[in-house]
């Protein structure tokens, strides 16, 4: 019998049952709802498809670690079983990748006087060696998505073909950061409310 | 073997912010009808969604699309209480005005103008950026926490809930800001990442 997951939005911005901010989160049941079966969909997949359960787990810890959501991170990192290899080099990738955002050249024109130029990520070469071609490509990919979406190119999904997803997989990992982007702010926002009380 | 993306030949790309009606067109290949199992229905929530591209490339992975829309239309169209739905537009309008994104920016400033009346103002929004003064100091505070929330890691804190709250906003119309805005950081990075605008018709 699979026990039921609890909703991951409270326990990351620390919300319990009774509280104003869990009553406020229960007049909108079909977001709260929602919310948490995007998190199923994504991380307890009913077909696990091009992309494994590990592999998504590793692009979400560097997502929210990008983020600086501490809580989201831990989370994320604490499902990954039997690779401490990949735990280690993604956090180390995290500290390596932390900027802040977004940033990015608009396409040439009348929004070039609001392009503010940075970093594009790469992954270092001892990250490398412990992800994989395929793994070390969605982080590189993530890190775009997360702090420059604005600069999101044909080429960025080509290099991720490349690199040997699929098509289809590419739609799961591009989810998979959208909804990191959307979830570490909902925590970020509920727990501002909760400790404003 | 190795998949290709698409590169869409158009002409004159849109550059600029605008309410006008643009279109968006992917760079990977969508699913076709003939592709459609159940479970990509189910996922699609509104059958009429298999006419446009965008879904249909998300149709790839149905389960998380039909949980994003259902998030989607609860946090935008479920008016019961909370905040009028033309600041729940600006909310998102001030995110894609941040981010980027100019089609996810086109589609809801069309909406918090319709809802709103307030045509002008949401334009000064899409022409000057998210520092605008847009005329009310509920829709400057509401544009503003949008912003905090939107920046990357978020800036957004117990101050911006002050401020909210003291241009009279309750507990589940702030809940409902914060919701608009975060759920813009994941529309924005769909259409940014899979495909991009093309002009209006």
């Amino acid at each position: 019998m699979t026990v039921p997951t609890p909703d991951v939005i409270d326990r990351l911005a620390d919300i319990h049952p009774g509280s104003f901010v869990d009553r406020i989160r229960k007049e909108r049941p079909e977001t709260r709802d929602n919310a948490q079966k995007s998190y199923l969909a994504l991380f307890e997949p009913a077909h696990e498809g091009d992309v494994t359960r590990t592999e998504r787990l590793i692009v979400a810890t560097f997502v929210a670690g990008l983020h600086r959501a501490d809580a989201a991170e831990a989370f994320y990192a604490s499902g990954i079983e039997g690779d401490a290899a990949g735990i280690t080099a993604v956090k180390s990738e995290i500290e390596g990748g932390w900027t802040s955002g977004p940033y990015g050249k608009y396409p040439s024109g009348p929004l070039s006087s609001e392009d503010k130029p940075g970093p594009a990520f790469t992954v270092s070469e001892t990250g490398r060696k412990a992800l994989g071609q395929k793994l070390s490509a969605a982080l590189e990919h993530s890190h775009l998505l997360v702090y420059r979406p604005r600069e999101a190119s044909p080429a960025a999904l080509q290099a991720l073909l490349d690199a040997g997803w699929t098509t289809t997989a590419v739609v799961t990992l591009s989810q998979i950061v959208a909804f990191l982007a959307f979830q570490v702010r909902v925590v970020t926002g509920l727990a501002a409310l909760s400790e404003a009380g | 073997m190795t998949e290709t993306v698409i590169h869409p030949p158009i002409d004159n790309r849109p550059a600029a912010f605008t309410q006008a009606e643009i279109g968006w067109t992917p760079w990977l290949q969508p699913l076709t009808e003939e592709d459609l199992t159940d479970r990509h229905w189910a996922g699609l929530v509104d059958a009429s969604r298999s006419k446009s591209p965008y879904f249909m490339l998300l149709a790839r992975d149905p389960e998380i699309l039909e949980a994003r829309t259902k998030t989607d239309k609860d946090i935008f169209y479920n008016t019961r209480a909370g905040l009028p739905r033309a600041e729940r537009e600006l909310s998102a309008t001030a995110a894609s005005r941040l981010n980027g994104c100019i089609f996810c920016a086109s589609v809801h400033s069309r909406f918090a103008s319709h809802h709103s009346k307030r045509t002008g103002y949401v334009q000064k929004l899409l022409d000057e950026g998210t520092d605008a003064d847009l005329g009310s100091r509920r829709w400057n505070a509401v544009t503003k926490v949008s912003v905090a929330l939107t920046q990357t890691p978020s800036t957004f804190g117990v101050t911006d809930i002050e401020h909210l709250r003291s241009e009279g906003l309750d507990d589940l119309e702030i809940a409902d800001a914060i919701h608009g805005a975060a759920f813009f950081n994941w529309a924005n990075r769909l259409m940014l990442s899979l495909g991009e605008p093309t002009p209006a018709a």
